[in-house]
């Protein structure tokens, strides 16, 4: 078992429990009235203990039985996180069938490849926004399989099960079902089969499939990796060996399932831990119920902690000058303890001072942001820039790096306590070996490597070496502390005329780091340096302008102010003041528009998607490279009568050759988007 | 329908998301007759603000007035709400309890209120300084039955009467969408959040029969498509029937089942949008005349 080296861990209720459903009847019984998780409704936090949460799995596997599911199918769940989500994944796995994860926002082509690939018949859905997007599948299906998608496989789907009613009273489709409806047949098909589903939940197998997590692809159909339970509680393990989680820990579950990280700390550390899950009530309430938690672990990707850093800076320039001379004061002493003690150092003669900067300044903020328990915070999924690494640590949150792919469960690589080096991903945990191999790709081998492709194993062995190497696509080395440092995805390393090596993600980043900065698109130009496509953050910079009484309509009407393009110059001088000569950003535009994922620019994980930009965008790209002064865009403007309208936006091209920032303006600090 | 559920009711009620609460308290059958308005004249002094005005909203409808600026939309909703009295004509509401029609015409405006008619103004008619919820619970009152000792105290029967009753005002605000605006004061909020939340109170009364007063009037074309979203949930999931006074033509054509259309007081026209649309009257008082 690859389990085998994780005897020394101090685990809580140790158990030999080796499959997700045989974890949660050994937490139903050892601890029926703890809480499982807790879901806000109606504007008050609903528990759901070990033994409900248990029971409602039994009713739902049998439901599920009852409704033809078999061991070895795969069924899907196409929601934002609420309990049934996990209600229905457990009852998928205790009867020995898998679950795919698929992101709420999915449609059309993505959709209908996740169905038909892993043949799923039976689909978890949540309200009536997703039941409708199903039915004009299997509506439309016919006509499709004919012509675009005649690749894929036949669309086996028979039964659609909703947990939020509201809205489908009226549907008269004989393939919907309800979710309270399909527990109750459970329960009284089971009444009849004594001892089935626990025949069932003892046959299962450690390595049978457990998740199927999609792989934010670079197009519309994303691979499907298989985990077991197996890769997924070694990995727990692994992680908790190095950061203990205890049952009393409390958990925000808030980012989709179908994404590995949030399988990875909610599901399997979860169940192996024992830790409580909050849902909160809705996407609009997500900041204050998460407050209200107050979370002891978390992990995000990139994103999410760039907008905290964003709403910290724009609400520490609404606030008054007292406030933010306070809180930049305490800033600075934060800062100076954080490269302390990320070093393994003591806070030394700051230590008092600290302690007050602290109470005063750096906890409230921490406490409004709702990170004011947290113990353990990790990023991962993509490189969160080190200007913002280092603001979490100034104000306090131990902010980690995780490095790790879908494949390997997520998580190889971490961040250790005082060990923290806010440009690598740290070290691998127990139990992970990890190579660069000659093309400088990192190679990394464990029991969390996955089982394979669903149904692609050309794709699979590409992925895994006969010797268990996952080969990650990625390029990297390991530096004198041994850490682990990332350059980019391997085909993305661009090579400067001087022979370096650098990441086109390494830039993006950096101008990321600006508030006003949303996305950043990098090119290489013909005539040496580099020319960026860039979106603008409509918050900070929506808020900036109207405290500079800038008026404007629409974000397409923000991005082509003369002042805003102004402000952002600045910004990506600033951000070059740091890079060597020849990677510089010499030309830039703003887009017109935010990037969408459902125009393909961006996964659901909000990854851009380079290859689609690079098409798309061919005509900006070149004439960025040409140094033209401007560049025309046609863009279609659907109106909701259904009449499309072409519409061409004439773009500026800026040019920074010969930028000079304008004289007598002071540092803008990281906290803050003014001087 | 707030009597508190029994043990399989209870574990039911914690797997389910449907809501428990009925926002409808009509027990009309769709499809009969919930309100007939029979020739009714209101003057005030010597303007005639309607004349000779009949017809009948369908139980389960969205029935929409619409009519140019002053042709009597506002007065004939305050006739049925109670606020003005017609000299002529009758206003009847049917409920289903027990076939009991009710004239309108002779009530006062919260005997009226008791009958389950609720409304929402043009202007927004909120306590700016009461949270959405407060707002909400508001909405309760008629419902509240106890005295201002037990209230005072909060105790015993007061209490489990609060909770019962702040049970149903949850889901209106869970069906608005209004969560992340429970406990800011309403005079805080935007204005198309505030219109939401007069919707809100006026759904909070269950009412048997909803009057909408321009309820998207002074928004963006986005804030109007977000509302027409919220009357449509509020029809659809609640089964409400509902009059909505609009002006935008398009909103009004989109979601209701049948139009009236007043002009100087009288009615012009009355059908399906598709009549309503085709009807010469209407096109030349109407959308011919200002350039709509």
């Amino acid at each position: 078992m690859a389990r085998s080296d994780s005897s020394a861990t101090a685990v809580s209720a140790p158990t030999t429990a080796d499959t997700f459903p045989r974890l949660l009847a050994h937490l139903a019984a050892t601890r029926p009235d703890a809480t499982a998780m807790q879901e806000k409704r109606y504007g008050i936090w609903a528990p759901m203990s070990w033994s409900l949460y248990a029971a409602r799995v039994r009713d739902f596997a049998h439901g599920l039985a009852a409704l033809g599911v078999q061991r070895g199918d795969i069924v899907a769940v196409l929601g934002d996180n609420r309990p049934e989500w996990l209600i229905a994944e457990l009852a998928a796995q205790s009867i020995g069938a898998a679950v795919v994860g698929i992101y709420p926002t999915s449609i059309g082509e993505e959709l209908l490849h996740i169905l038909t690939l892993a043949r799923v018949k039976v689909v978890i859905a949540e309200d009536q926004e997703q039941v409708d997007k199903l039915i004009r599948l299997r509506e439309d299906y016919p006509k499709l399989a004919t012509t675009a998608y005649s690749d894929m496989p036949p669309l086996l789907l028979e039964t659609v099960v909703f947990y939020d009613p509201h809205g489908l009273e009226q549907y008269t489709e004989d393939y919907l079902r309800d979710f309270t409806d399909v527990e109750r047949l459970g329960h009284e098909w089971g009444t009849t089969r004594a001892g089935w589903l626990d025949d069932q939940i003892a046959d299962g197998k450690a390595d049978d499939i457990a998740v199927i997590c999609t792989t934010s692809g670079t197009t519309s159909r994303p691979k499907l990796a298989e985990l077991s339970h197996t890769n997924l509680l070694a990995m727990a393990d692994h992680l908790t060996t190095i950061d203990p989680i205890d049952p009393k820990d409390r958990y925000v579950s808030f980012l989709p399932f179908a994404w590995i990280g949030e399988q990875m700390l909610a599901v399997a550390c979860g169940l192996s831990r024992g830790l409580t899950l909050s849902f909160p009530e809705d996407s609009s309430t997500q900041k204050t119920d998460m407050r209200e938690i107050g979370p002891d672990v978390m992990f995000s990707p990139p994103r999410i902690w760039e907008s905290m850093l964003s709403e910290v800076q724009v609400r520490i320039d609404e606030a008054g000058w007292l406030k933010r001379k306070v809180f930049g004061w305490g800033y600075d002493i934060g800062d100076k303890v954080a490269e302390r003690k990320i070093k393994g150092q003591s806070a030394g003669g700051l230590a008092l001072l600290h302690l007050v900067a602290d109470q005063v300044a750096l906890r409230p903020v921490r406490d409004q942001l709702g990170l004011a328990r947290t113990g353990h915070a990790y990023t991962g999924g993509a490189p969160l820039g080190p200007d913002v690494f280092r603001f979490f640590h100034a104000i306090g949150v131990n902010l980690k790096q995780i490095y790790g792919q879908t494949e390997i469960c997520g998580i190889a690589v971490v961040h250790r306590d005082d060990d923290i080096a806010f440009n690598t991903v740290g070290t691998p945990i127990a139990g992970t070996e990890i190579k660069i191999n000659d093309d400088g790709e990192i190679l990394l081998r464990s029991a969390s490597v996955f089982r394979g492709y669903h149904r692609n194993p050309s794709a699979t062995a590409d992925a895994v070496d006969r010797e268990g190497w996952l080969h990650t696509g990625d390029a990297g080395y390991l530096d004198e502390q041994g850490h682990l440092v990332v350059i980019d995805r391997l085909k993305d390393v661009l090579t400067t005329t001087d022979g370096t090596r650098f990441s086109s993600a390494f830039i993006e980043n950096k101008l990321k780091f600006s508030p006003y900065i949303e996305e950043a698109v990098t090119f290489a130009a013909p005539d040496g340096g580099m020319t960026a496509i860039l979106t603008i953050d409509p918050m900070t910079t929506g808020s900036w302008a109207e405290h500079e009484r800038l008026s404007y309509t629409t974000y397409t009407d923000l991005a082509a102010k003369t002042e805003v393009q102004e402000l952002i110059s600045e910004e990506v001088n600033r951000s070059n003041e740091d890079l060597p000569a020849s990677i510089r950003v010499k030309r830039f535009l703003l887009l017109h528009k935010q990037f969408d994922p459902d125009d393909d620019e961006i996964t659901r994980t909000r990854k851009v998607r380079r290859n689609v930009i690079g098409e798309r965008y061919g005509a900006l790209i070149d004439a960025l490279g040409r140094g033209d002064d401007r560049i025309g865009i046609t863009t279609t403007v659907a109106y909701q009568d259904g009449t499309k309208v072409d519409r061409t936006i004439d773009l500026k091209i800026i040019d920074l050759t010969h930028y000079r920032e304008p004289e007598g303006r002071g540092r803008r600090p990281v906290w803050s988007g003014r001087r | 329908m707030l009597s508190p559920p029994v043990a399989d009711d209870r574990e039911a009620a914690v797997r389910t998301r449907a809501y428990q609460h009925a926002l409808n308290s009509s027990t009309l059958p769709a499809g009969s007759p919930a309100l007939e308005i029979r020739d009714i004249e209101l003057r005030f002094g010597g303007v005639v603000a309607l004349q000779d005005v009949s017809f009948t909203v369908t139980q389960g409808h969205i029935h929409s007035v619409i009519g140019p600026n002053g042709a009597g939309k506002s007065s004939l909703l305050n006739c049925v709400s109670g606020l003005y009295h017609p000299q002529r004509g009758s206003v009847t509401l049917h409920t289903g309890t027990q076939g009991v029609a009710h004239q309108l015409t002779s009530l006062p405006p919260h005997k009226i209120a008791r009958l389950g008619v609720a409304r929402s103004f043009q202007n927004i008619e909120l306590f700016s300084g009461l949270t959405v919820l407060e707002n909400l619970m508001l909405g309760r009152h008629t419902h509240m039955k106890h005295s201002i000792a037990a209230s005072l105290l909060w105790f015993g029967p007061a209490r489990a009467q609060e909770i019962a009753h702040r049970g149903l005002v949850e889901e209106v605000i869970d069906l608005l969408s209004l969560q992340a605006f429970r406990h800011k004061p309403v005079g805080s909020l935007a204005y198309g959040i505030q219109k939401r939340v007069e919707l809100g109170r006026a759904l909070a009364v269950q009412p048997s029969l909803l009057l909408l007063d321009e309820p998207m009037a002074g928004m963006n074309s986005e804030e109007k498509e977000d509302m027409a979203r919220y009357v449509l949930d509020v029809h659809e999931l609640a089964g409400v029937t509902v009059i909505l006074i609009e002006h935008d033509m398009a909103v009004v054509m989109d979601i209701s089942d049948r139009v009236s259309v007043l002009d100087f007081g009288r009615l012009i026209a009355d059908g399906t949008p598709d009549e309503v649309k085709a009807n010469p009257a209407v096109v030349e008082a109407y959308l011919g005349a200002e350039d709509h």
